[in-house]
């Protein structure tokens, strides 16, 4: 006659409670929030609304002067555009860039625990468009614009 | 997954204010591209999508990067109160399961 042998079901039944358990506590601390999950409906969004909707689960945003972007008004490469978003508002949370006509707009998310309202990055621009910050600040969003001019053919001029 | 791609980090402290600048050598291709050799395939998407910042073991910053952030990012974020000898560590994940992951030295 076979019987389930006690020493291992006692073990794997040990082994389970202790997963669960670390499992659970990890579940509900802060740190995992910051550390999501990369959010592939915002980056796929093709609207700029949509993407911002996907990210933050809202899209009403306030104008602010306090947002500074610092941007060329004329990309000579569209492939390589240097972004600085410096957001001058108390806590921030997190700096979303966009590019309204880009095939998907958004480029970038960045979120903050500690660290200041800054973001800069290279990106791609298909074509001439308005680029967009959008900053997270307080619970409430906050955005700011600027037109950068796409040069096909890269001659600057 | 281990990475053939090189990550570099510079930072500088200014006023207090430190800035952490990482370059990665990376494609970012964004799966729209033709291919070269074969004009009715495309290049296959390959691009960081995280990248987390890390001050002493503790996250400061995690960013979402898409396919539109350009070859070989550069990417900067600020740090304050951040003192000479600090360890700032830097890890990044792409749509391939690539990952790698950088320590520097605040000086």
């Amino acid at each position: 006659m076979t019987h389930y042998p006690r020493r291992t079901f006692l073990r794997n039944t040990l082994a389970t409670a202790v997963l669960v358990a670390v499992g659970g506590t990890g579940l509900f601390s802060p740190h995992r929030a910051l550390a999501a999950e990369w959010p592939k409906d915002a980056f796929t969004a093709k609207k700029l609304e949509d993407a911002v909707q996907a990210l933050f689960g809202s899209t009403a945003m306030s104008p602010s002067a306090s947002i500074k972007l610092k941007a060329p008004a004329q990309a000579e490469n569209s492939a390589q555009v240097q972004i600085q978003v410096t957001a001058d508002l108390p806590n921030v949370e997190a700096i979303a860039i966009l590019v309204e006509k880009n095939p998907s707009p958004l480029v970038a998310h960045a979120s903050f625990q500690g660290a200041e309202g800054y973001f800069s990055a290279r990106m791609k621009m298909a074509q001439t468009s308005d680029v967009v910050a959008v900053v997270k600040s307080g619970g409430k969003l906050y955005t700011a614009r600027q037109n950068i001019k796409v040069t096909v053919g890269g001659c600057g001029g | 997954m281990a990475t053939d791609k090189q990550t570099k980090i510079r930072t500088k402290t200014q006023g207090g204010v430190t800035d952490v600048l990482v370059l990665v050598s990376h494609p970012m291709e964004t799966g729209q591209r033709p291919d070269p050799k074969d004009k009715d395939k495309k290049v296959p998407a390959h691009y960081i999508q995280k990248m987390t910042f890390s001050l002493n073991g503790k996250e400061v910053a995690a960013t979402d990067l898409g396919p539109a952030v350009s070859k070989d990012p550069l990417i900067g974020i600020k740090l304050k109160g951040a003192k000479p000898g600090d360890k700032i560590k830097v890890a990044w994940s792409d749509n391939k399961g690539e990952s790698a992951s950088e320590e520097a030295t605040i000086s």
